[in-house]
């Protein structure tokens, strides 16, 4: 099993190798939006003299942690379709959860590089040290790890269903859910229905919980404690549509037509 | 011995029904080829044995497992390679041939991906990309995938589709070479009826999802009266069926 798991870390990563765009990829676009909002939110600061540039600062480098989970998940089978390559994964003793294993791992190595970069840039341009969150850090990276993980399963099963006519949706479902879950700004900025409707995402108690830590210091247990179960609920029912799709698939011979097509 | 026994299989995709309820096995050792028009049938029966495709009705049995209940302790011991599918075009052909070895758990992936490169005479620089290759490059490597286990079943979907005649002899070659140095069963579909006669012990001709005629190629020709199997597979692709020597007598 660890080799089969290890032998599909090293399919993914053999790319990187060759690949200084790809790599530069993990890091540029998020770089970007850390230098727009950055500096736009350090003017605000400037007017308001509120805590708003730590608010942001964390919050972008926090949602690039799950995106990137969600996307080395959400992309893997996509990847496969491009390259020709579905059907002779399916073929092969891979299990599903090994793939999705090796995923997750790619999906953890790649979340690391990215925080490792921005954390250092914004360091660096705002004096913002991301290891502030302390101990905290810690949970609220692992919660938005298995969060983005599940979301990318989610993805991957839509894709296996519809085929590359879905391919979108591997881009599309994170930014679905950003407006809602206090990514940018609290939950109480929300109106009060969507207040009710983000509490159902595990992220919204992450970043609510990050600007607790940043605000006093404190761990916020209660928003990691609804985080961990919201996001327990969420793989289990992702688990069961990702089984009910493969299912799906096998019936209507789609792992095969979606490798041809 | 039996390696493969397909019994009263039935696949429908909705009102249509792909495959109606045909039975036939395999020995160990022999080459069997899986003929027919496109839509008989006979790229969905692989996909069923291979487990990529759920059958409604019947039983699939490779290796005295069930399909698709057994399916990673089947897909263990067979492989796959067709002309239609590719490894990963953003690896080179060394990166992989190791990954499926890792896959396929081969104990020495890196020295047995050199063997079956030398023995499909690949010879190109193992740094090559798989998305630079020729089609016939990618052919012959991925049969090249598809030998890395030793397989005891070997599934072949149109595996000459894209070579020249010079390498497609060669792939014949090797495979004659497998079912007698091995014992490897081969299930084989082609749309080269030549190849076919030449290949294979034994014959299954589909139309329509079912089972038109069956036997060794001399049977099939000779039953049939006409002249070879290219006869045989246009009369079927225009009939839909094929009438043996005493009916079309009667006739």
């Amino acid at each position: 099993m660890i080799a089969r798991i290890l032998a599909m870390v090293m399919r993914y990563l053999f790319i990187y190798k060759r690949s200084y765009i790809r790599i530069a990829e993990l890091v540029f676009f998020p770089l970007m939006d850390l230098l727009v909002w950055g500096f736009v939110t350090l003017y605000l600061e400037q007017v308001t003299q509120s805590k708003a540039v730590l608010f942001m600062l964390g919050g972008i480098i926090l949602w690039d942690i799950f995106f990137r989970a969600q996307q080395a998940v959400g992309m893997s089978v996509l990847q496969e379709m491009w390259v020709g390559n579905t059907l002779n994964l399916f073929v092969s003793p891979l299990r599903s959860y090994e793939l999705i294993i090796s995923t997750a791992i790619v999906g953890f190595i790649r979340a690391l590089i990215t925080i490792s970069g921005l954390g250092a840039c914004a360091y660096l341009l705002y004096a913002f040290n991301i290891l502030e969150l302390g101990f905290a850090l810690v949970p609220l990276f692992g919660l938005l790890l298995f969060f983005g993980w599940t979301v990318g399963l989610f993805t991957a099963a839509l894709i296996l269903r519809y085929g590359e006519a879905a391919e979108s949706l591997a881009w599309i479902v994170p930014f679905l859910i950003q407006p809602f879950v206090a990514v940018f700004y609290p939950v109480s900025a929300l109106p009060p229905l969507l207040q009710v409707f983000a509490q159902v995402f595990p992220c919204t108690h992450i970043f609510e919980g990050m600007r607790s830590v940043l605000h006093d210091g404190g761990i916020p247990w209660g928003s990691l404690v609804s985080a961990f179960l919201l996001t327990l609920v969420w793989i289990s029912l992702t688990g069961t549509y990702l089984a009910r799709t493969l299912t799906h698939v096998r019936r209507k011979g789609y792992l095969t037509t979606a490798a041809r097509g | 011995m039996t390696v493969v026994t397909v019994t009263n299989v039935v696949k429908r995709f909705g009102e249509t029904i792909a495959v109606r309820g045909i039975s036939f096995s395999a020995e160990r050792g022999e080459i069997l080829g899986l003929l027919g028009p496109n839509g008989a049938g006979k790229t969905t029966t692989m996909h069923m044995m291979l487990g990529l495709t759920s059958h409604d009705e019947g039983s699939v049995r490779i290796l005295d497992l069930e399909m698709p209940k057994d399916r990673y302790q089947i897909l263990q011991r067979v492989n796959f390679a067709s002309a239609y599918v590719s490894l990963p075009a953003n690896l080179t052909i060394d990166e992989s041939l190791y990954v499926y070895g890792k896959l396929y758990n081969v104990k020495d992936p890196k020295r047995r991906a050199k063997e079956v490169l030398e023995e499909l005479e690949v010879d190109l620089p193992g740094s090559a990309l798989v998305g630079t290759l020729s089609a016939g490059q990618k052919t012959r490597l991925n049969l090249c995938k598809a030998l890395l286990n030793k397989p005891a079943v070997l599934f072949l979907d149109e595996p000459t589709a894209s070579l020249d005649p010079d390498i497609a002899i060669k792939v014949r070659a090797i495979l004659k070479k497998l079912q007698k140095n091995h014992g490897t069963t081969i299930i084989y579909t082609s749309h080269y009826m030549q190849e076919v006669e030449e290949l294979c012990d034994r014959t299954i001709f589909l139309a329509r999802g079912s089972i038109v005629a069956t036997g060794t190629p001399a049977e099939i020709r000779e039953r049939s009266k006409l002249k070879n199997l290219e006869e045989v597979f246009v009369t079927i692709a225009r009939d839909g069926e094929l009438r043996d020597s005493a009916e079309k007598d009667d006739r």
